[in-house]
């Protein structure tokens, strides 16, 4: 009875301590809220928003709603996400092999970029890139192009546009190549264990993804053609370029130190799950008689993986989080449009920013549910 | 002499290879080292794309030649084995030279050669380089915010007291070492924070703060005579008791008197900023979020289901958000939920978000320490006859923390690196007094010599910290 007691007690005790702190809040909320003449509602989200964003992915302007700008600062976010996590990896994967080399000057090289980014607040190097070294590049009109397409001025990089025509024949095209590669890989799988044979299966599905959108472009109608920006006067001394694809300084600063600071936490994991392997490992599939690349693929690159994956997910969360410091330089993202602007003309405190950190926190907790089963998936199995 | 195969250097003909080798590589450098400090291209007669190319490829040939395996000499088979293992680590190698002596004159040029340091006016910094003057007349502003000059005396007292107190942990003897830990859980912040309330506020700044922090420090100070049975229900109960006693009791006014030292002006928060106010923010959160994130560590490993679930809610709901977006909430959202006469301090609300942002992270990383003690060690303690408590404190808790001292270290430095944001509130920081001076009329255009200036300083705080963690982790490294 009293050890059944002394389970209860601290329980209720704690949970009334959450329940009273919660009502208090919510209590004074409220009083606030009658004060103030605001109400609280989530309708405002339906109203026209009257505010403009620089950059957006869908078309957007003032007599879009609120849900609108929400949805422009959110897959604003996702962009800038997916292009910083894409960067990261890859420089990441290459300094932490390179923290492994037998060779001193690239050991210490990688060791020397880890030690200096890392170390560096990511708001400053933000500003940085944004305030210093972006501003330093050259006006429109005096820009030099870069393989006689690309054009670095201080108002962004300037791209070639693709314009596509017959776009879904080829994207379809290429979806039936990827359904192709998967049926042939278990195809493959299935006769290796049944026969032993080993079919190229890198070499087919190399051909098939070239084949199959080369198809579309011969007989489904697909064209493809580039339109390159041109550099048109304005004014006197004002010019810009038409036409093409316009990368904003903002997004470059943002992107370029999100995987710079990133990619010194990821070399580190890569790092460590490859020291993480153990050298008998190496050994002992090399005197069964396993080729260094089936080393590689079959034993290494496994165990290695089951290290890197874990920690290496978490600092993709960490850059999508960390994605909301745009607020800092004005790159239109879900903080800065929907906690800020949308904040600003309709003063609806409680709810805007709830609504932005529930969109986090959403986000966050999905990849780690997602993490947690991958991770259930290949841990080892103990008998 | 035996037949040279050029593609193939062996060791018969060691002393051909070695002086061919090293010339070629020599050549290559010289002519890098030539055109990037003394601007003189010596393959300038050649075409562009091929006088660009024409040092890697020589130094590339150089190095073939000589990687020759146990050629006798030591510094050449050192250099082999470092630096030229095979052609791929051979072209690496010399890229990474060449890059190193084409960056070394235009960054020591702008760092040092054409940069500007005398003076006091924009005027002197007309060279190509960096103008440190800049940086000169800032620097009050960078350190002290808008502190009022007269008044830095106090910040600067206090910085260097409590760097005095804080080293105490050195110089005491074996008698006092058990005391140790009360000293810097307890007493010293206690300390830095009457520090900072009489000298750096100077009065009634930090008000509600205070009575929190006295509730909290007697409450612990009170907790140590407490039966350890009772422990958890007493801190439930008594801190939050003590903190609203003293807090509508006591008379406010009368504390506020008390709280004025003569002599003394009260400069308010928004007039603090530069490096003294991250430390002043790093200092506090450090303290707040370690014992919060402990507590929360234990409440999600609890047998408790409610306790558990609270904590499970908490570590990742301050885990799953920005901390920019916990700051947003601090500042427009937080002011909602409190009665309406009732007043925090922006830099309060700020330290008590950041403390709870990072506090989850503590929490998980102490969690990892938890759960990599074996199951022993909880049934030892339980076998003599230990409460939860006495178990925690003197069994788990001390052997997990030792193992977690690299990720308390980093979640401690990420706490550090984050203090810019503070932003957010209106705060400014280091990074925010760099971003005020650089939209000043009359300093426009060095905003590259702030940030690298304050790069430079975060830089040093966060390697000596990561290096001081990477030591204690030596230290405390016991065999099991």
């Amino acid at each position: 009875m009293n050890l059944k007691l002394q389970k209860i007690v601290p329980q209720l005790i704690t949970v009334l301590a959450v329940v009273l702190v919660f009502g208090f809040f919510s209590y004074n909320a409220q009083v606030n809220m009658e004060n103030r003449g605001i109400d609280f509602g989530y309708g405002f989200l339906s109203q026209e928003s009257s505010f403009d964003v620089q950059f957006s992915l869908i078309e957007y302007d003032g007599s879009h709603s609120y849900f609108r700008a929400y949805l422009v600062g959110l897959l604003n976010t996702i962009l800038v996400s997916v292009i910083g996590i894409i960067i990261a990896t890859i420089l990441g994967i290459i300094v932490g092999v390179a923290r492994l080399s037998p060779n001193y000057l690239i050991n210490k090289f990688a060791a020397f970029y880890v030690e200096f980014f890392r170390n560096i607040p990511l708001l400053l190097q933000i500003f940085f890139w944004y305030f210093a070294a972006l501003r330093a590049l050259p006006l429109p009109q005096d820009a030099d192009a870069m393989f006689g397409v690309f054009f670095l001025t201080i108002k962004g990089l300037y791209v070639p546009a693709f314009v596509w025509e017959n776009f879904n024949v080829f994207f379809y095209s290429t979806v039936a190549a990827i359904i192709a590669i998967v049926v042939i890989r278990v195809h493959a799988k299935k006769v290796q264990e049944t026969q032993g044979k080993q079919l190229p299966v890198l070499w087919i599905s190399l051909g098939l993804i070239l084949i199959f959108p080369l198809l579309s472009f011969l007989i489904g109608g697909v064209n493809l053609s580039f339109e390159i920006p041109k550099l048109k006067q304005l004014a006197v001394t004002s010019y810009r370029y038409e036409g093409g694809l316009n990368l904003p300084p903002e997004l470059i600063a943002l992107t370029l130190s999100l995987a710079l600071y990133t990619a010194t936490f990821i070399a580190e994991c890569v790092r460590a799950g490859i020291q993480g392997v153990g050298k008998g490992q190496k050994e002992a599939a090399a005197s069964i008689g396993l080729n260094p690349n089936q080393v590689l693929k079959l034993v290494v690159m496994p165990q290695a993986l089951r290290i890197i994956i874990p920690p290496t997910t978490n600092q993709y969360l960490n850059l999508t989080k960390n994605s909301s410091l745009a607020a800092a330089i004005a790159y239109p993202d879900l903080v800065l449009v929907f906690a800020g602007t949308a904040l600003m003309q309709t003063g609806k405190a409680i709810e805007i920013v709830s609504i932005t950190m529930l969109t986090y926190l959403s986000l966050s907790i999905s990849i780690s549910i997602l993490m947690n089963w991958y991770n259930k998936k290949i841990a080892i199995k103990e008998k | 002499m035996s037949k040279i195969n050029f593609l193939r250097p062996d060791i018969e003909n060691l002393n051909t290879f070695l002086y061919l080798g090293s010339f070629l590589f020599f050549i290559s450098v010289l002519d890098v080292f030539l055109n990037s400090f003394f601007n003189v291209n010596i393959t300038g007669f050649l075409p562009t794309l091929l006088s660009f190319f024409i040092p890697l490829v020589i130094g590339f040939i150089g190095l073939h030649f000589i990687r020759i395996e146990h050629s006798g000499y030591k510094f050449l088979d050192s250099l082999n084995k470092n630096i030229n293992t095979n052609s791929f680590n051979a072209v690496l190698s010399l890229l990474i030279i060449f890059v190193i002596i084409k960056a070394t004159p235009p960054i020591l040029s702008w760092f040092f050669v054409d940069a500007s340091f005398a003076g006091d006016s924009k005027d002197v910094c007309s060279g190509s380089g960096a103008c440190w003057t800049y940086i000169k007349v800032w620097l009050n502003r960078f350190m002290y915010g808008m502190y009022p000059n007269a008044e830095q005396w106090r910040i600067n007292l206090s910085f260097v007291s409590l760097a005095l107190l804080g080293s105490v942990g050195y110089f005491a003897t074996e008698k006092f070492k058990k005391y140790l830990t009360l000293y810097y859980v307890v007493i010293y912040p206690f300390i830095a924070f009457l520090f900072i309330f009489f000298f750096i506020s100077g009065g009634p700044v930090f008000f509600d703060f205070s009575y929190g922090i006295i509730a909290a420090v007697i409450s612990i100070i009170l907790g140590f005579f407490i039966p350890s049975r009772f422990k958890f229900y007493y801190f439930l109960i008594v801190p939050l008791t003590l903190y609203i006693v003293l807090k509508y009791f006591v008379f406010y006014e009368e504390l506020i008197e008390l709280g004025k030292l003569d002599g003394l002006n009260w400069v308010e928060t928004g007039a603090w900023g530069g490096l003294s106010l991250t430390f002043i923010i790093s200092f506090f959160c450090l303290i707040f979020c370690f014992p919060i994130g402990m507590a929360f560590a234990l409440g999600r490993r609890s047998d408790l289901p409610l306790i558990r679930y609270i904590s499970v809610g908490f570590i990742e709901f301050w885990r799953g958000v920005p901390l920019i977006t916990v700051l947003f909430m601090s500042a427009v959202m937080f002011p909602m939920f409190l009665p309406e006469d009732f007043f925090i301090d922006k830099l309060v609300r700020a330290i008590i978000a950041i403390s709870l942002f990072e506090a989850a992270y503590v929490a998980e990383v102490i969690r990892g320490g938890l759960q990599a003690l074996p199951r022993g060690q909880y049934e030892a303690a339980k076998s003599l006859g230990m409460g939860y408590w006495k178990m925690h404190i003197f069994v788990i808790l001390p052997q997990a923390l030792k193992l977690v001292i690299p990720g308390i270290a980093n979640t401690f430095l990420a706490l550090v690196k984050d203090t810019p944001l503070i932003f957010v509130v209106g705060l400014l920081e280091i990074v925010g007094m760099l971003n005020l001076a650089k939209t000043n009329p009359e300093w426009l255009g060095f905003a590259m010599e702030g940030y690298v200036f304050a790069a430079i300083i975060f830089w040093i705080i966060c390697y000596a910290m990561s290096k001081y963690s990477y030591n204690l982790e030596q230290k405390y490294k016991t065999e099991r």
